[in-house]
């Protein structure tokens, strides 16, 4: 399957020729030819899983990882060199399936909706980047080169966020983006230094082989602070994944991302790179299960809490990317819990099965939603929740494919959410009560959040427009309405049957039980935002006015902005970075410039004793030849 | 015949106004005729030296003459650096001829 590597080549080769051919393509040349390149992937990557899944994968009935292409890069010693190359198991193929599907979708859409901005070309080939940076991440054969693609697409979010960069609030956000991951990428890299320090190897097969052995014979020892290498190896390795998966602490950046164009926001901020994290915790499932259980346990709890953080957040915000922002890290920290709770192999792996299953749905749908709000907000030119409303008459695609995306999400069926949320509901609900008590809790709000958005949108008062709204072209709708499709049918998949923990195919059926609580939740969330918002009314003003603090708080998203900023001002540059600066500033340069300035004073005293003035020295010259003769003579 | 210590008495004043000069005259001329005034003396001692003391011998009167070309020229390279240097200054005051330094 030496092909697979083209999947990964042919964005990077568009995105030199985009970006190298910027000055003389037209940007309808250039939107074409990056949408072509996209489109060679996909149906690369189509034909991958096609081969993967029917014909080459399976060895003895279980889906084993295959290395399709390999070459050294740079070799360390004997045992340490770093490769790149593609390797193949479902996680990676399934990845490849979503990331060049949503990417081509992207493409397609950005054509309309991108339209006439200045640096169209520079955009598409960015797109490119991006798109090659987080193919080359998924079939990272080693965890360096994931590292290496990682931060590539931190790089590449960084200027696609930052997009409009004569605009100061998006150049904010994307260093903000770019900083907070940062940040968490130093814990990622460090969790990598540990583990390729006590196992001797990069490599993801030998390091996950035989229920991750290597890791755990090497690593259970050597404590620090009371926790094992592993324990600490894998928790940093997860401060990386929450980093870039937007969980608590770290989720900051995220709603502020949305500063960049809305596809992009659709891409990466809602299918690919913010589910990086999760890729990266299920690529090490098997060390994070048998080596470190501990920190799954933190991931649990870790994603619990960031759902329903991120679910409350959501109820209150007024601009439609914040609240679909919010709504993907409630979404994304799902996922992380669906992988706490899960265990290795057969039914006890169904968290792992039901993880990618929703990531591989919520890429879909959340897409989906990203770009109907896209259209929305290229109809009345506004983010604002207030300048819509009754637009259901002038946008009926839009319309349509938005509410079957909202009714995905809030896990009604047939739509896919309902598959995938029900999987980690019954996964969460076999491991631990009060984690599926969350989840349950955090699906109730999702489908209320979401469903006040359409209606706020959608119905409500009818706003008075200065220009008529009218719906997108059609190179924007075909992406929404095939993306609806795939959002209506892809829930169907048996996909345990597919991806499971330990690669050998089970089959999970639908927990009824779990099942109709969770679609009883769902419907009473739409059911009290339905009573809330489908006609304009005073309801939601009183009941703002009624929990006034608690909403205030919430809609400031709990000043979590505020708590990091006094963090870091506050304690962080004034209590460590002032003093060490004042160090630097005064003890260390103060003996250099102590040294300078002395030396300067020095000849500055002296100076005036060279003249310039030949007389004067012929005077000293004179004067001195008569002392010491008349010495000589006198000694 | 006259004694050598007169001559010698004459190029000591000589020398010594020379070097007065040098030290105290203002004028760029004034200095450079000094300096003609030192050479000279001490031209005055080489002839003197070989005339009293060694006669048979000549490198004195020689070393006299070659002196007294290399003063020449020396003058002719002093007098060009005076002119330059009025031009550039506007006077030939060697309180002023320190744009070197500053």
């Amino acid at each position: 399957m030496g092909f697979t590597v083209y999947i990964i080549l042919v964005p990077i080769v568009m995105f030199l020729f985009l970006s190298l051919g910027s000055k003389w393509l037209k940007p309808r040349t250039a939107g074409i030819i990056g949408t072509a390149g996209m489109a060679v992937s996909t149906l690369l990557s189509y034909f991958t899983a096609y081969r993967y899944f029917f014909v080459e994968g399976q060895q003895n009935g279980v889906y084993a990882k295959i290395t399709a292409f390999t070459a050294e890069w740079l070799r360390f010693g004997d045992k340490l060199h770093i490769d790149m190359g593609v390797l193949l198991d479902p996680i990676s193929v399934m990845m490849l399936v979503v990331i060049t599907t949503v990417s081509l979708m992207v493409h397609l859409y950005s054509l309309g909706y991108m339209k006439g901005e200045v640096g169209f070309q520079r955009y598409f080939g960015l797109l490119s980047l991006f798109s090659f940076s987080m193919l080359g991440l998924v079939v990272a054969t080693n965890i360096f080169q994931m590292y290496i693609f990682w931060e590539l697409v931190g790089a590449s979010s960084y200027l696609l966020i930052g997009f409009y960069y004569t605009k100061p609030t998006a150049v904010a956000a994307s260093k903000k983006a770019f900083i907070v991951t940062r940040f968490a990428d130093l814990g990622f890299l460090i969790g990598i230094l540990i583990l390729s320090f006590n196992t001797g190897t990069f490599d993801f097969g030998l390091l996950t082989a035989d229920n991750a052995s290597l890791a755990v014979t090497t690593m259970s020892g050597g404590s620090f602070l009371g926790l094992s290498a592993a324990t600490w190896a894998m928790s940093l390795l997860f401060m990386g994944a929450a980093g870039k998966s937007a969980m608590f602490p770290l989720h900051i950046w995220l709603p502020d991302a949305m500063e960049g164009p809305t596809p992009v926001s659709a891409l990466i901020h809602a299918a690919t790179m913010v589910v990086a994290g999760v890729f990266l915790v299920a690529r090490m499932f098997p060390l994070y299960v048998f080596a470190a259980p501990d920190v799954l346990t933190l991931i649990t709890y870790v994603g619990a809490f960031t759902a329903l953080f991120a679910a409350v957040i959501a109820i209150t915000q007024t601009d439609i990317k914040r609240v679909l922002a919010f709504s993907t890290i409630s979404q994304i920290a799902y996922m992380m819990v669906a992988l706490g709770v899960s265990g290795m192999g057969g039914h006890a792996g169904e968290g792992y099965t039901a993880s990618m299953f929703h990531l591989f749905t919520h890429a879909f749908f959340k897409a989906l939603l990203f770009l109907g709000a896209g259209a929305v907000i290229h109809a009345v030119h506004s983010n604002e929740m207030e300048n819509m409303g009754g637009l259901r008459k002038y946008m009926p695609v839009t319309h349509i494919t938005f509410l079957i995306a909202c009714l995905a999400i809030s896990g009604i069926p047939p739509f896919s959410g309902f598959f995938s949320k029900d999987e980690i509901l019954s996964a969460a609900f076999q491991h631990d009560k009060f984690i599926f008590a969350v989840l349950w809790v955090v699906a109730g709000l999702t489908a209320f959040y979401m469903f006040r958005l359409y209606y706020r949108i959608f119905w409500g008062a009818e706003r008075r427009y200065d220009k008529h709204p009218h719906e997108a072209p059609a190179v924007m709708y075909v992406p929404l309405i095939v993306l609806a499709a795939l959002t209506c049918v892809c829930g169907m998949l048996p996909f345990s049957k597919f991806v499971s923990s330990d690669g050998a195919p089970f089959s999970a059926g639908i927990n009824w039980g779990i099942a109709s609580a969770s679609v009883l939740v769902g419907i009473a969330g739409i059911a009290v935002a339905t009573w809330f918002y489908k006609k304009a009314s005073d309801r939601p003003a009183r009941a703002a006015a009624k929990w006034a603090g608690f909403w205030d708080a919430a809609s400031h998203k709990f000043y979590m902005d505020e708590v990091w900023q006094f963090v870091t001002k506050k304690i962080i540059f004034r209590c460590v970075s002032r003093p060490i600066a004042w160090f630097d500033r005064h003890v260390i340069d103060g003996t250099m410039n102590a040294l300078g300035t002395m030396t300067e004073k020095a000849s500055e005293t002296i100076e005036p004793v060279q003249s310039g003035k030949v007389q004067t020295y012929a005077l000293v010259f004179v004067f001195s030849v008569l002392i010491i003769t008349v010495g000589v003579f006198l000694l | 015949m006259i004694p050598m210590e007169h001559y010698l008495i004459v190029s000591s004043i000589m020398f010594f106004v020379g070097v007065y000069g040098f030290i105290t005259r203002k004028n760029l001329l004034a200095v450079l005729i000094s300096i003609e005034l030192i050479l000279n003396s001490v031209e005055i001692n080489f002839s003197v030296f070989n005339r009293y003391l060694y006669p048979e011998h000549m490198e004195g009167m020689f070393f006299s003459l070659f002196g007294i070309a290399i003063s020449a020229a020396e003058t002719a390279v002093a007098i060009a650096i005076i002119i330059n240097v009025y031009r550039l200054a506007n006077n030939i005051d060697v309180r002023h001829i320190d744009k070197l330094k500053h």
